[in-house]
């Protein structure tokens, strides 16, 4: 009886947590998106569905926006991590931790901070373009701030360590024997790496694309901080219709279809790369 | 609110409420509470498909409500201020940020204030501390700077501002402008009493410009694309923009909104960004910026602290014209102390002090007579500082000024929503 039980009171407290903190404010937030009126006379549920598509006609420029930059993001971490988690895995020795750590080093300074520190960087007349400007190498009206330039790198900085990880984890798995077998049965260098390495290291490239690509996707960080007009993304969007307009129906309704829109997205990327590299990644 | 929460002596309990409670009151099975938590669990659940309106009909405020209100109620010595940035005068005292009119102040009443510039735009502020008040909680401030044109009227319409005793307001009384009583916003100073005043209009570099901007029309000029920045305020943007269509902000319909939405809408290529309130001066001074929608004090103030000759106009078609009021949030703590700051402000010679820094239309006219005063006093670049402060239009500005600003239509909750459809999705582009 004992034993029987053991399972579900391990998964109580935790199960309990999200029961409380995820469950019940999911409930509420799915009743919001059917809710009309407004703030200071009150919402009620009114059934009404014109919530999805009214967010949808305001904001869809914002919607795919944010999709497509989380996209190109997501694309440029991966070829700039790849390489970097590559190296600490199979070439970092003795020092492996100590990369790692300078990896994660950044998180100790805040986020909004380290994104202000590139403002400092990319402003008009700042350390990067003030110098190009003067050398005449950039026209005068030349700008960064203010573009989706800069936006994007501002993410793909602050997510990178999100991709770095996992494929370092995924990489730093793999035994070094299988690539000796390669080379043993006269496989070269780029072959033994196509055929061995980067098949093994797909659970961490699913995990690091995951882990990218979802919070790229809805931050409002970024986009306030380094981007102007047309590039907002519709984190900042549901923010302020939240927190400033207290227009609960629209922001909810449009929180709901982001996620709509993740979890299809996730599910066929998964399907894509079939399911048992998911559970993989997992179990790992 | 109509009904004020009864004035409990505020002595803090010596042993823990809850506590207190648990040792003295019979102690429910747990069956009984778990039964409990899952009715509350299922009412609140049922409760929550639906937010509850906060709207309370404005009840009269009568003379007893007031009295009743401020009985019994005494000075705490602590004082929460929450302000707009640049809105005060400032001093560098050996490398430190002091605000020599707060230090007065505490020095004059023993009221320790803590002065914070949190308010960047009415609606997001307003947005943070509305659902305190809903709930009946402190918002954490005793007093606030809020804009006329929807913001302020929103707050009384729901009951959420503390009514004023005006026995407790003699200097208001006696010193503030005719023009800043009873105003139409607010009759009778019931909840409110100004801060200060001023225009929104448009500023410019006519360095970068090289040629004078006189027109709302400037902003949507191809010439300076990328050179152009607005405020991200779902306030001043949409109704400054209105006025340039030559419609009245007052008595605009939707249709008008939508006009100005697609002007807006039109004129987004052409802009740097939507800037935060205040914003504008540091955009201008880097030259990031050549022409921006501002506010009237920020410039002089820009000006007058030695930088780059920015010039700000009113528009030939209009500007806005707002008033900042002081108010006490309902539940505040120190009510009192609040109270107390708002008269000091109407002191003359505090009053000058405040114009002479921060330069918007002061409540207090005679404080003219001040700052003439002080300008007799001083020499050199402070006697020019001031002199021009007093000849300056956007300070003390004359009847014909005062005719090209405009003043705010107020919305019901209804026509708040679609304002805010039309406009946010072109401001939070």
């Amino acid at each position: 009886m004992r034993k029987r039980l053991a399972p579900y009171l391990l998964i109580l407290p935790g199960g309990l947590w999200l029961a409380v903190f995820f469950v019940v404010p999911m409930v509420i937030l799915i009743t919001l998106t059917l809710q009309s009126g407004n703030y200071e006379e009150g919402f009620k549920l009114t059934w009404r569905w014109a919530n999805f598509s009214d967010a949808l006609t305001l904001y869809h420029t914002q919607l795919v926006r944010s999709l497509l930059f989380a996209l190109i993001v997501t694309a440029l971490a991966l070829v700039l991590a790849y390489p970097m988690a590559y190296w600490i895995a199979f070439y970092g020795g003795a020092r492996k931790s100590s990369y790692l750590f300078l990896l994660l080093l950044p998180f100790f300074v805040s986020f909004v901070i380290r994104t202000a520190a590139w403002k400092f960087i990319l402003t008009d007349e700042g350390i990067l373009l003030g110098p190009l400007k003067h050398a005449h190498l950039l026209p005068q009206n030349f700008h960064l701030l203010a573009t989706p330039y800069a936006v994007i790198g501002g993410l793909t900085y602050n997510f990178l360590p999100f991709m770095v990880l996992p494929l370092y984890v995924a990489l730093e798995r793999i035994d070094h024997d299988l690539v000796e077998a390669a080379n043993d049965l006269y496989a070269n260098r780029a072959q033994s790496f196509r055929r061995v390495i980067l098949p093994l290291s797909v659970p961490g490239v699913f995990a690091g694309i995951l882990l990218t690509f979802v919070p790229t996707a809805a931050d409002f960080v970024n986009a306030s901080i380094l981007g102007g007009t047309n590039t907002t993304m519709i984190g900042s969007i549901i923010q302020t219709e939240y927190l400033t307009f207290n227009d609960y129906p629209i922001a909810s309704a449009l929180s709901f279809i982001v996620m709509a829109a993740l979890l299809i997205g996730v599910f066929a990327y998964a399907r894509a790369l079939g399911t048992e590299e998911v559970l993989e990644v997992s179990g790992a | 609110m109509s009904k004020r929460p009864e004035q409990k002596p505020q002595r803090p309990p010596i042993i823990d409420p809850a506590l207190l409670r648990g040792l003295t009151q019979p102690r429910l099975s747990r069956r009984a509470v778990l039964m409990g938590a899952g009715t509350a669990g299922a009412a609140a659940l049922l409760a929550a498909c639906g937010v509850q309106g906060s709207s309370k009909p404005a009840t009269s405020q009568g003379q007893d409500a007031v009295a009743k209100f401020w009985a019994g109620k005494s000075k705490a010595g602590v004082l929460d201020f929450a302000n707009w940035p640049l809105y005060i005068d400032v001093q560098k005292v050996g490398g430190k940020t002091v605000h020599p009119s707060i230090e007065a102040f505490t020095k004059q009443t023993g009221i320790k204030v803590n002065y914070k510039e949190v308010i960047q735009d009415n609606d997001s502020f307003l947005g943070r501390i509305t659902p305190s008040l809903k709930a009946g909680q402190d918002t954490g401030w005793d007093l606030m700077v809020i804009t006329n044109g929807g913001p302020l009227e929103k707050l009384i319409r729901l009951g959420y501002l503390t009514p004023l005793d005006s026995s407790k307001l003699p200097n208001f009384n006696q010193y503030a402008s005719p023009r800043f009583k009873d105003p139409s916003y607010d009759p009778g100073n019931k909840y409110s009493v100004a801060w200060q005043s001023g225009f929104t209009g448009i500023a410019y570099n006519p360095k970068l410009t090289k040629r004078p901007v006189t027109s709302f029309q400037d902003l949507l000029d191809p010439a300076f694309k990328g050179r152009i920045a607005m405020f991200g305020d779902i306030l001043d943007t949409p109704n400054l923009t209105m006025v340039g269509l030559g419609i009245n902000p007052e008595t605009s319909t939707v249709e008008d909104w939508k006009k100005a939405a697609d002007v807006l809408k039109r004129q987004r290529p052409l802009l740097r960004k939507y800037i935060d309130n205040a914003g504008e001066a540091d955009v201008l001074s880097s030259g990031e910026v050549w022409v921006s929608m501002a506010y009237s004090g920020d410039i002089f103030q820009l000006n007058s602290s030695g930088a780059p000759g920015i010039k700000f106009v009113i528009p030939k078609e209009g500007a806005m014209l707002w008033t900042d009021n002081m108010c006490i949030p309902l539940h505040a703590k120190h009510p009192v102390d609040a109270i107390t700051y708002m008269d000091y402000v109407y002191v003359p010679k505090v009053a000058a002090t405040l114009a002479e820094n921060i330069d918007y239309i002061t409540p207090v006219p005679g404080d003219k007579q001040m700052i003439q005063q002080d300008a007799a006093k001083a020499s050199g670049e402070d006697k020019a500082s001031l002199e021009g402060l007093l000849s300056s239009p956007l300070v003390f500005p004359t009847e014909a000024d005062l005719s090209k600003g405009h003043r705010y239509r107020i919305l019901t909750p209804q026509e708040q929503t679609t304002w805010n459809r039309i406009f946010q999705p072109i401001l939070q582009s």
